[in-house]
């Protein structure tokens, strides 16, 4: 309780969002070169690869270099020095392990939203329907582990469905745990909807209420040892853009404007 | 003193100082972690439950794929030391190809022999409902497959070290081969066999990549040491280094044990 808590007040901190300034700024980026580092969750690999393709094509001469991984990963990696320009999270409580520490640069703005589904093999064999199913006798379950935020979202969403489920592996990633799945190892893993989207040639998505519980919010931050700072403000600009949140929203994400209300409540 | 020893005041100092850097690179790490060791809360991060789950699992995990490597490795050392077969060159080959492969790519190919839809294990599931991933047998045999050409390439090195007119003469009194490989061959190389299995046990306890791919994460179950050690250096760093620790007491407590037979180059 205590924790969740903790969780909304930071949302709530952060649900600054992207400003209405920089959604229509995208053209103040041009000319922006170097290297940028961008460290992302998992989640982001499908839109950031693209939006870093876009960016590199609207800025000549720059190069936008991204790590994916899990967020509670990537934030002990920057918390260690790890040299790095940009930080896009998937949970307002792992950025705010960086902000604490001191490593961001300004305040973190919140960009997307979004949600979990069930993924399951394609055609869905075993009939999962809703969260209760996947306690069904001989049913697999891949979790993210509970540091990481489609982990903690996973959590609050069984929790908020009564539902006590066992795993078989918890994973450090969402990516990981949504291979299980792919590769038929596993009956079914909590996801994002953009991770099931993305992966649609191997794995159905199953939507469940409950997911509305464990919304998560996805905030991006320019970090205080940027070694290219300017670059780096230009790609967060450029993720708030038009174009950036085009990519975003055709991926499956939220804008923080959708569903605001939400958060609040959970 | 011995003749080595008596030349060195001729070595050169193009030689002593790289030397010496060496040393201090292989040497300062575990100073930085035994600096960073909380020794007075020692015993009580030891006696943490999730500290003993993941000991405990790694120390039997350990034995029982050292136990596997010694039944497997050793009649597959002889094998390779006192019969001439055609391919024997190929087979030794790729008896060392775990010991170059990455890990992970170890762990990958397991699954997909061994997983529900692999090339094997497709069969295991459909005709007996039986699924070795994520569970405490896939451990053993990921850290089986990292540690078995230790053991192979420990014992077949004292076979061919062994004099093998011990084993002619008990053939020529009438032993057959079966008797003469329990009787003479067996007690004759006994330490080379405790010193694999050393080996193979230190190599099984450090397992990581081929584990966590193979087997997956969760505690108690799949969560061996060095795994503890990667998942809390995210979330409680200072447990981290205690379960790090200990594992650098294991390896040299391994390395004493071998002190005769792998350390002393005379």
């Amino acid at each position: 309780m205590k924790r969740a808590l903790a969780v909304v007040t930071v949302a709530v901190l952060l649900l600054a969002g992207c400003t209405r300034d920089e959604r229509t700024s995208s053209g103040d980026s041009a000319g922006v070169t170097g290297t940028i580092t961008v460290l992302a969750a998992a989640s982001l690999t499908e839109s950031f690869q693209r939006i870093g393709a876009d960016f590199e094509a609207a800025n000549p001469g720059s190069k936008v270099v991204l790590s994916f991984g899990g967020s509670s990963t990537l934030a002990q990696q920057i918390n260690s020095g790890a040299p790095a320009d940009v930080f896009a999270a998937a949970s307002p409580s792992t950025m705010k392990t960086v902000i604490d520490a001191g490593n961001g640069a300004g305040s973190p703005v919140v960009f997307v939203r979004n949600q979990l589904v069930i993924a399951v093999e394609k055609g869905n064999p075993q009939g999962i329907t809703g969260l209760a199913d996947l306690t069904k006798p001989g049913v697999m379950v891949a979790l993210c582990a509970e540091q990481v935020p489609c982990g903690s979202a996973a959590e609050t969403a069984l929790t908020a469905a009564g539902v006590s489920l066992t795993p078989v592996t918890l994973e450090q990633d969402v990516k990981q745990a949504l291979s299980k799945v792919s590769l038929g190892e596993v009956d079914a893993a909590l996801v994002y909807r953009t991770d099931a989207r993305a992966a649609a040639a191997t794995v159905d998505a199953v939507e469940f209420p409950e997911s509305a519980k464990a919304i998560n919010d996805y905030p991006i931050v320019v970090l205080k040892d940027a070694p290219n700072k300017a670059g780096a403000e230009a790609f967060v600009a450029y993720v708030c853009s038009a174009e950036g949140l085009a990519v975003l929203t055709a991926a499956g994400f939220q804008t923080p404007e959708d569903n605001r209300e939400t958060v609040h409540s959970g | 003193m011995d003749r080595r020893s008596g030349t060195g005041a001729g070595v050169p100092a193009p030689l002593i100082l790289p030397a010496l850097l060496a040393l201090l690179f292989l040497v300062l790490p575990l100073a930085g972690l035994l600096w960073r060791t909380p020794w007075p809360d020692l015993v009580a991060h030891l006696a943490d439950p999730r500290v003993l789950d993941a000991l405990t699992l790694s120390l039997l995990t350990a034995t029982l794929a050292t136990a596997l490597c010694l039944v497997l490795g050793v009649p597959l050392a002889w094998l390779l030391a006192r019969v001439e077969f055609p391919g024997r060159r190929l087979v030794r080959a790729l008896v060392t190809v775990p010991l170059v492969l990455p890990p992970v790519v170890g762990g990958l190919a397991l699954l997909l022999l061994l997983g529900r839809r692999g090339l094997l294990g497709q069969y295991l599931y459909q005709w007996f409902d039986v699924t070795i991933p994520f569970t405490t047998t896939a451990v053993v045999l990921a850290e089986a497959f990292v540690a078995l050409p230790f053991l192979v390439i420990a014992v077949e090195g004292a076979l061919r070290g062994a004099d093998a007119r011990y084993e002619e003469a008990a053939a020529t009194l009438g032993a057959r081969r079966w008797t003469v490989f329990r009787r003479v061959t067996l007690p004759l190389v006994a330490p080379g066999v405790a010193a694999g299995a050393v080996l193979c046990w230190a190599r099984a306890m450090g397992e990581f990549g081929a584990t966590i791919t193979f087997a997956g994460s969760f505690p108690g179950r799949t969560q061996t040491m060095p795994m503890k050690v990667y998942l809390l250096l995210e979330t409680d760093p200072t447990a981290a280094i205690v379960l790090s620790l200990v594992l650098l007491v294991v390896s040299v407590a391994v390395l004493a044990s071998l002190r005769d037979r792998w350390v002393s180059a005379a």
